[in-house]
C-alpha cells in the first residue's frame, strides 16, 4: 500500500494527462469562456438597463413638458375660439343693426317717396278739382254774382283746408 | 481533528503492517481471535481483480511486458492466486498480492488494476458530467440549471478564490491543471467512499503522480527570484547560509512531498477508521462466537461509522480543496514578482 507501484504511476500519468487535455478542450475552456462572456453581458445589460432608466426619466420629463404645452395650447385655442365667437356674434349683431337701419332708412325713403307721390297726385287732383270748380264757377257766374262770390270763398276755404 | 486522525492512522499503519499483511492469506479458524488488519489492508490496497462481495469479483486485465513479450490475460486466470499463469517460458503467480515471475525475469507491470479501472471510470464519469454542463453553455444563454448550477459555483470558486487569489495576475496558464486536479481528486475521493469502490486517492502512487505534476509545473514556471531565493535567501546572515541553503533546497522537495502524503494519508485514514469501526463488531463477537456481544456493539459501531462517513464526505471536498490550494500557493510563490 505504501510502496510505489510503477504500473499504477504510469497509468495515473496517462489517465490524468488525457483527462487534463480533454477537460481543457471540452470543459474548462468553454465553461469559463461562457461564464466570462455571460458576466460581461450581464454587466452590459445592467448598464444598458440603467441607461434605459435614465432615458425613461428624461422621456417622462419630456412627456410632462409636452403635456403642459398641450394644455396651454388648448387653453389658448379655447380662448381664441371664444374671442372669435364673440367677434362673429358682435359683427353679426352690428351687421344686423346696420341692415335693419338700412331697411328702416329705405322704408322711410319709400314712405317719403310715396308721400310725395301722394301729395303730387293730390295737388294734381286739387288742380283738376280747381279747374273743375272754376269751370263750375264760371258757368254759375253767368247766373248769380253774389252767390258766386260766396261759393268761390267757400270753395277756396275748402281747398285750403285740404 | 484532522491531524489527530492522521496521527492515529499513521500509528495504526506502523503497528499493524509488519507481519500482519503476511498473514493476510491465511484462512482463519473460528478459534482464533478475529484479526481485522488483513481485511482492512485488503480493502484499501490495490488489486488485480475488483472484489465486490463474498466470492464475487470482476476480473481485470493483466498486462505484463517481459523481455520483449506482451503478456495480456484476465486476472481470473490466477483463480484468486491459487494457480499460475504460463505464457511461453514465463510463469506468473501471485505472491502476497503481487505478481511475480518464477524464473526471476524482469517485467513491467502495466495491468489494469482495480485502481486503474476505477480511475478510468471516474475520469470518464467526470468528463461526462463536466462535458454535459459545458454543452449547456453553448446552447442557449439561460440561467444555469441542473448539473450546471452545481458545477458553476465550484468551478468559479476554484478559479477565483483558489487559483486567482493565490497565483496572481499570471494565473490563467495554471487554471486548466488546477481545475482538473481539483475535480480529479474530488470525484475519486467521493467514489472511493461508495461501497466496493477502489481507494484511488488513498494510494500513494496516485498522489505521487499528482504531486509530481505540481512539482514539474512549479519548477518549469519558476522565475529568477525563486531560484535566487534558494541559493541566496534574502536577509540571511552569511554565517547562516550553510544551514539555510540546504533547508531551502530541501523545501523544494518537501512541498510536493507534503502534498503527496497529506492526500494519501487523509483518504486512507478515513477508510481505515470506517473499516476498523465495522471490524469492532466482529472483534467483539470474536468472529461469531459471541453473537450477543457482536449485536450489542453493532449499533454503537454503526453510529460511529455513520459519523465518520459524514466527516469523510467533508474530507473528500476538503482534501481536494487543500491539494489545489497548496498547489496554487506553491505555484504562486514560484511565479510572483519580487517586490523587494
Amino acid at each position: 500500500m505504501i510502496s510505489f507501484d510503477p504500473g499504477l504511476i504510469i497509468w495515473t500519468t496517462i489517465i490524468f494527462t488525457l483527462l487534463l487535455v480533454v477537460l481543457k478542450k471540452f470543459a474548462w475552456k468553454p465553461i469559463l469562456n461562457a461564464v466570462d462572456e455571460r458576466n460581461k453581458s450581464i454587466e452590459e445589460a445592467l448598464k444598458s438597463a440603467d441607461k434605459a432608466k435614465e432615458e425613461m426619466a428624461l422621456l417622462n420629463a419630456d412627456n410632462e413638458r409636452i403635456l403642459a404645452e398641450a394644455k396651454t395650447e388648448r387653453d389658448k385655442l379655447l380662448k381664441e375660439a371664444r374671442e372669435i365667437k364673440e367677434g362673429i356674434i358682435g359683427e353679426a349683431r352690428n351687421k344686423a343693426d346696420k341692415e335693419a337701419e338700412q331697411i328702416i332708412n329705405s322704408a322711410k325713403k319709400q314712405i317719403a317717396n310715396e308721400k310725395m307721390k301722394a301729395i303730387t297726385e293730390l295737388k294734381n287732383t286739387v288742380a283738376a278739382l280747381s279747374i273743375d270748380i272754376a269751370e263750375k264757377v264760371l258757368k254759375r257766374e253767368l247766373t248769380e254774382k253774389v252767390s258766386q262770390e260766396k261759393f268761390i270763398a267757400e270753395e277756396l276755404k275748402k281747398t285750403e283746408l285740404n | 481533528m484532522k491531524k489527530a486522525i492522521q496521527s492515529l492512522i499513521f500509528t495504526f499503519i506502523l503497528i499493524s503492517i509488519p507481519g500482519q499483511s503476511i498473514s493476510a492469506d491465511k484462512e482463519m479458524s473460528s478459534e482464533e481471535a478475529f484479526n481485522p488488519t488483513p481485511y482492512i489492508l485488503h480493502h484499501i490496497a490495490d488489486s488485480y481483480e475488483w472484489h465486490l462481495w463474498g466470492n464475487v469479483s470482476i476480473p481485470l486485465p493483466v498486462i505484463l511486458y517481459t523481455e520483449g513479450n506482451w503478456d495480456v490475460f484476465m486476472s481470473s486466470e490466477f483463480h484468486h492466486g491459487k494457480s499460475k499463469v504460463i505464457r511461453g517460458d514465463r510463469v506468473y503467480k501471485i505472491d502476497h498480492h503481487h505478481i511475480v515471475e518464477e524464473n526471476n525475469k524482469k517485467f513491467t507491470n502495466l495491468s489494469i488494476t482495480k485502481n486503474v479501472a476505477s480511475m478510468l471510470f471516474s475520469s470518464l464519469l467526470l468528463f461526462l458530467i463536466v462535458f454535459k454542463a459545458s454543452r449547456a453553455y453553448s446552447r442557449k444563454k439561460t440561467a444555469p440549471k441542473g448539473i450546471q448550477s452545481f458545477l458553476e459555483p465550484v468551478i468559479l470558486f476554484v478559479r477565483d478564490d483558489i487559483i486567482k487569489s493565490n497565483i496572481g495576475p499570471k494565473y490563467e496558464k495554471y487554471t486548466m491543471f488546477l481545475l482538473t486536479v481539483f475535480f480529479f481528486i474530488l470525484i475519486n475521493n467521493l467514489l472511493g467512499l461508495t461501497p466496493g469502490a477502489a481507494n484511488v486517492t488513498g494510494n500513494i502512487s496516485v498522489t505521487f503522480v499528482l504531486s509530481i505534476f505540481t512539482f514539474i509545473i512549479i519548477t518549469i514556471s519558476a522565475n529568477k527570484g525563486y531560484w535566487k531565493h534558494l541559493v541566496k535567501p534574502p536577509g540571511t546572515p552569511l554565517a547562516l547560509l550553510p544551514i539555510m541553503i540546504p533547508i531551502e533546497i530541501f523545501g523544494v522537495f518537501t512541498k510536493p512531498f507534503a502534498l503527496m502524503i497529506r492526500l494519501f494519508a487523509n483518504i486512507t485514514a478515513g477508510h481505515i477508521i470506517i473499516f476498523s469501526l465495522i471490524s469492532l463488531i466482529f472483534v467483539a463477537s470474536n468472529n461469531g462466537v459471541n453473537a450477543i456481544a457482536g449485536w450489542s456493539v453493532a449499533p454503537i459501531s454503526v453510529a460511529f461509522v455513520l459519523f465518520i462517513f459524514l466527516i469523510e464526505i467533508l474530507v473528500a471536498f476538503l482534501q481536494a480543496y487543500i491539494f489545489t490550494l497548496l498547489s496554487a500557493v506553491f505555484i504562486g510563490l514560484a511565479v510572483k514578482e519580487e517586490d523587494h
